[in-house]
């Protein structure tokens, strides 16, 4: 297909591809050479003409000028070649079609097994069904199909019809009233030929394109040399591709049989070596077809055949051709630095030397790029390569000793191919790539060494920490791939997330914490910590008026970051603090947990996850990204978040042994707490024994016991966790974090001080191990809590060896969970993404696949972006009321 | 529409009438529904702010539409596939019934998306007319006229001699009750069977004694334990009541109503049980919802199910995504699964088939068929390096670039030609 291609060029494109049989004519067309032995090379080491090293099949080692085309091995193409079977071979997966064309035509006459008017209507109803019904198209086929197989009697010839079992892969057998014969491949070859073109269209092929005799083979194609380079070892000796040895192969059966018809040998061994030659052909084709011989090399490895190189994810397809290994790209550990710009990623001043871009050289940069010039390869910012417009040359800086010449000869249309630098787009990625966000663009900033630099707030989207995680970076080397990234894929667009719509940028851990020691309502600051805050900020601009003007001015923290928070920003919302003791539900809040923004001074509340946290939908920062802009929300992010984490700097955050204890008198209750469950629990299993406890429907006593003692012990557990939270010092870390939902959770501080409760394995009390007992430390068929993974002790006084076991048991089930969930769940996604990718939005807001297919009348019912919603809603009426609602005076 | 988009954000004077009837125009029911009772008859609002309010609510509403190109699809299947790996892999209890195993979480979402005949766990659920449905007595009724129920699913136990032609059958009074069996009713059942003689032995326990008949088992055959086996079998099997796949059926508030849950699906039947609310009935087997009530109605299960199973693993998927797979798996008017024996193997591009599983075949299947590859699709297009009609490659159109200033090098030529169609049909 002809197309522009930009400024005043036209090109070709790819527009479509047949799909045909190969035919022997059009084989012995392509061929420019045909194989007759199965020798590669002769004694002097020369590839032996007629083998399957011929050089006829194009040129391959360095110098070797092709004797086809006249090329050297950089442009000669390759050429095939052919090899004339002795006798005709059935070729693997054509051989189901063929089963369905023996089944379906007539034995002696080779028409379809359908009465003339029949075919006709059939025929017309094909063609009309192939145009726009293909499914339908198939569905019908087949039904034909199956019509044309029961018929006995030919409607032509009259003759009867024979079953014919076919055993995968290349045989078949006639189930003749006399016996059952096999079919040979010429006799399948003879009745496939006496199929009339007419007919053909009722079996589901196209006459115009292949005929179905070509499907049983009497000439095979052999590939050029280039679709198998033999390799040369490190020891000198040559070593062939596994194609190359199967070939051999079938030249080699191909012979014997050759040898045996001219010898006149008995009819047996021909047909044992014709049969070999059918084998060795399906081998070569897919090696791991069932019920034939598989080629294998001396050392038994099955070879790599043709489906092989096709196949699975390793393969062509999946491999090479929908996935490639790339140049310009660059891999290392991250690290953290929260000093930089979301938008931002810190590049390793080596990798920024390495990855390099094709500048063009204009009248408004030339100045720019002689200065690259100069400072050479090894210098940056510089340029590794010069392309002279000119006279076409290719100049290697590497190579130049006078750059300050070259950098004088650049003109306007050179290209120079430059170091990366700062402010350039490039694309950041994490595997795995389950989702968009885990490609994004971010602009280069060059640092010094070796690590990529990323902003902590952008680890939600990546799934990263830096715990040694690597990931990649890909520069485009085109000016719309950057223009594109940099409109579609830049960090700052992707705060909001298309999955629930909501932020999946945000605050987490340390941001989440400080958010909150910052704006709780005890905290006052001095002017010299203001300053270091907004300073860390980078604001610009006046302080406000302090809260406090004597003894000292003092600012609240609320104030402080009411400095960063739109003009017009309105909002009211819970506070990840509002539960339990801290529960309020209107502004009428003493405990500082229902957050209050008007006009955009934060009048109440604390900051903590609900408000400025990721993965929160409808909190602050996805209010004012949705409202105020993805950049409004950028610069937030990186001015007034930074202030939150200087804020742990000015107080810092840490935790200590004292911090997980509680008073003794605490643990007194907490022991009654435990004494009582297993009075209970002990009760239940006395009932148990006794016979006498009252089964739950449905269920056995054993199970209602199980389930008895399970319910008893979770309760244990919670009331623990409210008695030690009960005891707790507010301001204790790690209170804070869990509290703040920075980190860790009350089940984590309740593991921690009071005891880890029961451990679950198949999410059954652990039973196995010894018989009839977990471990040999308890008695046989002992039920208590202890001896069937109960544990009562916590993190801070540490646990008994038989609790730790079960807490070992409990943490691998864990783990073997984890290993097994990733392979299914993407499994799963490769296969949702293939079934759902083709499907888009069309001009008229309809969803629409690839192919033309009506999906979706309206994208999602309502035609909204679930990007750009409030959690799910494209209208949020109470938020407008909250926004613009005016109360009538009076 | 722009008429629209302009009036609104150019803020043109408009009354507060005529910007309700233009909001209703273009505003989906319920957001309009929800605008008309919250804003436009509230009376202590302000006018001007309702008049604000309004406006920026259509203004959120066209804001918020998709734009051309945009690949749902594939946002979709990753706003799905993502969260999967924070799934649990294990079955839970249903909804706090302890007497159910149910399976969530990822296995379940597996088999919503492979279009399984039966789910492992089939399940319905059947709320009552008005009439009933706070009346536990009739909902228990109901529950027992749903179950299924054998001679083996009450019986106590079943003996026999070999030598003598006789079986005796014990079964358990508690058994009979839950199920709401009467004595007379198994007897009849037996009657029907036609297995021999019948005789109430006693009524405390129930217990019947069947004296075989020679049709049933044959003097040679008197001495062969199997032959015995085979009858209890056959006993056991016998039907008393209920409808075929229904194995328990058991009474759950919720709400302020009796709803019965069933271990076991039969649709068709279900809705034909009197007292049993028919528009509401509920089944958990896809395959099922499509035969009996048709493909939309397959379409909303699939949209339930797997909503019902993300909420249910505390993920946050919005709805829209899975509105599109339901979609894409039943538009054709079946339901297709994901996977090549559904959506990935029906493809028309050989391409996309055969990079996705079944290479080899796929390609020679192609061959035979003489298919064409077009390079319509995502996947194809990729294999050939060329660009998906996705996104930014919808659009074919293209025009030269301005034409640079004055002054500075020659000009293009192309600016002087028409804007040309790259491509396209």
């Amino acid at each position: 297909m002809v197309v522009y291609v930009g400024e005043d060029r036209e090109d070709y494109i790819l527009d479509k591809i047949v799909m045909k049989v190969l035919s022997p004519s059009e084989i012995n067309k392509m061929a420019r050479v045909t194989v007759t032995r199965a020798e590669l090379y002769e004694s002097d080491g020369s590839p032996v003409s007629g083998g399957p090293r011929d050089p006829h099949f194009g040129a391959i080692e360095p110098g070797e000028v092709c004797p086809v085309c006249g090329n050297t091995r950089e442009h000669c193409p390759g050429h095939f070649g052919k090899l004339d079977l002795a006798r005709p071979v059935v070729i693997p997966y054509y051989s189901d079609h063929i089963k369905y064309m023996l089944d379906a035509t007539c034995r002696s006459c080779g028409r379809a097994l359908l009465p003339v008017e029949k075919a006709k209507v059939y025929r017309e109803i094909l063609r009309e069904l192939r145009k726009d019904w293909y499914q339908l198209y198939e569905t019908f086929l087949k039904e034909i199909r199956k019509e044309m197989a029961a018929t006995i009697e030919c409607p032509y010839c009259g003759a009867r019809q024979f079953k014919i079992r076919y055993v995968r892969p290349v045989l078949f057998y006639e189930e003749r009233p006399e016996g059952e014969t096999r079919l040979t491949p010429i006799d399948i070859r003879e009745r496939l030929e006496r199929i009339p073109d007419e007919d053909l269209e009722l079996l589901g092929m196209d006459p115009k394109k292949s005929r179905p005799e070509w499907m049983v083979a009497t000439t095979l194609p052999i590939p050029p040399i280039s679709v198998r380079p033999p390799i040369t070892l490190e020891t000198g000796l040559k070593s062939e591709d596994d194609l190359t040895h199967a070939i051999v192969e079938i030249v080699r059966q191909n012979s014997r049989l050759h040898n045996l018809i001219i010898q006149n040998a008995p009819e047996t061994l021909v047909e044992d070596a014709w049969l070999a030659l059918q084998f060795v052909v399906a081998a070569y084709i897919d090696n791991e077809l069932p019920n034939i011989y598989h080629l294998s090399h001396r050392n038994q490895r099955p070879m790599k055949t043709l489906a092989q190189r096709l196949k699975g994810k390793e393969g062509r397809l999946r491999g090479n051709l929908s996935g490639k290994r790339v140049n310009f790209s660059a891999r290392t550990v991250i690290s953290p630095d929260p000093n930089i710009s979301i938008n931002e990623v810190g590049v390793p001043i080596e990798i920024a030397m390495i990855l390099t871009y094709p500048m063009r050289v204009t009248p408004y940069n030339i100045e720019e790029a002689r200065k690259y010039v100069l400072n050479g390869p090894y210098k940056w910012p510089g340029a590794t390569f010069v392309y002279k417009k000119r006279s076409g040359k290719q100049i290697d800086l590497r190579f130049q000793k006078n750059y300050k010449q070259l950098a004088e000869s650049l003109e306007v249309g050179d290209i120079v191919e430059r170091h990366l630098l700062d402010g350039d787009v490039v694309l950041f990625n994490r595997q795995p790539s389950l989702h968009r966000m885990s490609i994004l663009a971010h602009k280069v900033r060059v640092m010094p060494y070796k690590t990529f630099r990323l902003n902590p707030l952008v680890c939600p989207p990546y799934n990263a920490d830096f715990d040694g995680d690597e990931m990649n970076l890909h520069l485009m080397r085109s000016q719309e791939a950057r223009a594109e990234a940099e409109e579609l894929m830049l960090v700052e667009k992707h705060i909001r997330t298309p999955r629930y719509g909501g932020p999946i940028i945000g605050g987490r851990q340390d941001y989440v914490s400080g958010a909150y020691l910052l704006t709780i309502k005890n905290r006052f600051l001095t002017e010299r910590e203001v300053i270091d805050l907004l300073g860390a900020a980078g604001y610009k601009g006046s302080l406000p008026e302090p809260a406090i003007l004597a003894p000292k001015k003092l600012w609240t923290g609320k104030q402080i970051v009411s400095l960063f928070l739109p003009e017009t920003f309105n909002y009211t919302g819970k506070a990840k603090i509002n539960s339990g003791p801290l529960r309020c539900d209107t502004f009428d809040c003493m405990h500082d947990s229902y957050v209050v923004i008007n006009k955009g001074k934060l009048l109440m509340g604390a900051f903590d996850k609900a408000s400025i946290g990721a993965e929160v939908p409808n909190n602050v920062l996805h209010k004012i990204a949705l409202e105020h802009g993805d950049s409004k929300a950028r610069e937030i992010l990186d001015t007034m978040y930074r202030m939150f984490i200087r804020m742990l700097d000015l107080r810092g955050l840490t935790i200590s042994l004292s911090d997980v204890d509680v008073p003794e008198e605490a643990r007194r209750e907490l022991a009654k707490l435990i004494d009582d469950a297993k009075k209970e629990i002990d009760e239940y299993i006395r009932l148990y024994h006794e016979g006498k406890l009252e089964p739950l429907p449905g269920r056995t006593p054993e199970e209602t016991l199980e389930q008895k003692i399970i319910v008893r012990l979770q309760k244990l557990l919670n009331d623990a966790g409210s008695l030690v939270i009960k005891y707790m010092d507010p301001f204790n870390d790690i209170f804070v974090m869990a509290k703040t939902g920075a980190r860790g959770s009350d089940i984590n501080i309740t593991q921690m001080v009071a005891l880890l409760g029961q451990q679950v394995v198949r999410g059954k009390r652990p039973s196995r191990g010894y018989r009839d007992r977990t471990l040999a430390h308890f008695k046989p068929k002992d039920l208590s809590p202890e001896a069937r993974g109960f544990v009562k002790g916590n993190f801070r006084y540490g646990l008994r060896p038989t609790e730790v076991f079960f807490h070992a048991a409990a943490g691998r089930e864990g783990l073997v969970d984890t290993a097994v969930k990733t392979s299914q769940s993407g499994y799963m996604q490769r296969r949702l993404i293939n079934a759902e990718q083709d499907a888009y939005v069309a001009f008229d807001g309809t969803v629409r696949d690839s192919y033309g297919n009506l999906i979706q009348t309206k994208y999602g019912e309502d035609g909204a972006d679930p990007m750009a919603t409030y959690h799910g809603k494209a209208v949020s009426v109470d938020r407008l009321l909250e926004r613009f609602g005016e109360i009538k005076e009076g | 529409m722009v008429d629209i988009e302009l009036k609104v954000l150019l803020g043109e004077d408009i009354s507060l009438e005529e910007l309700s009837n233009l909001a209703r125009y273009v505003l989906p029911k319920e957001v309009y529904d929800e605008i008309k009772e919250k804003v436009i008859d509230n009376d202590r609002l302000t006018d001007r702010s309702k008049i604000r309010i309004i406006k920026e609510a259509i203004r959120d509403h066209l804001k918020s539409q998709v734009q051309p190109g945009e690949p749902v699809g594939v946002v979709g299947a990753q706003s799905l596939g993502e969260p999967g790996t924070q799934m649990t892999l294990r079955t839970f209890h249903y909804a706090g019934v302890v007497e159910f195993d149910v399976t969530l979480g990822l296995p379940r979402l597996i088999e919503i998306v492979d279009a399984r005949r039966e789910p492992s766990t089939p399940i319905m659920r059947i709320p009552l007319i008005d009439k009933y449905k706070n009346d536990i007595e009739k909902a228990r009724e109901i529950a027992r006229k749903l179950e299924y129920t054998t001679i083996g699913n009450i019986k106590d136990t079943i003996t026999w001699e070999p030598g003598i032609p006789k079986i005796t059958i014990v079964l358990d009074k508690n058994l009979m009750e839950d199920k709401g069996v009467t004595l007379e009713k198994v007897i009849a059942a037996l009657k029907k069977a036609k297995l021999g003689e019948i005789e109430v032995e006693s009524e405390d326990p129930p217990t019947i004694t069947i004296w075989l008949s020679e049709k049933v088992i044959s003097p040679e055959e008197l001495a062969n334990p199997i032959a015995f086996q085979t009858i209890e079998n056959k006993i056991e099997k016998i039907y008393l009541k209920g409808i075929k796949g229904i194995r328990r059926a058991i009474i759950q508030k919720q709400g302020d109503e009796y709803v019965i849950i069933t271990d076991g699906t039969n649709l068709a039947e279900v809705l034909k049980v009197k007292g049993v609310d028919y528009r509401r009935v509920r089944s958990n087997n896809i395959h099922e919802v499509a035969e009996v009530l048709g493909i939309e109605a397959a379409r909303n299960t699939i949209i339930e199910e797997i909503m019902g199973v993300l909420s249910e693993s505390g993920l946050d998927v919005d709805i829209r995504h899975v509105m599109l797979l339901a979609d894409l798996m039943t538009h054709t008017g079946k339901v297709r699964q994901i996977g090549r024996l559904g959506i990935a193997g029906q493809k028309p591009s050989v391409l996309a088939r055969a990079a996705f599983e079944v290479t080899a075949k796929n390609l020679y299947d192609a061959a035979v068929r003489g298919e064409e590859e077009r390079f319509l699709g995502v996947t194809e297009t990729i294999i050939a390096g060329l660009i998906p009609r996705v996104g930014t490659g919808l659009v074919l159109l293209t025009s030269p670039a301005a034409p640079e200033r004055e002054g500075h090098e020659e000009v293009s030529k192309a600016s002087e030609e028409q804007p040309q169609e790259a491509g396209g049909e």
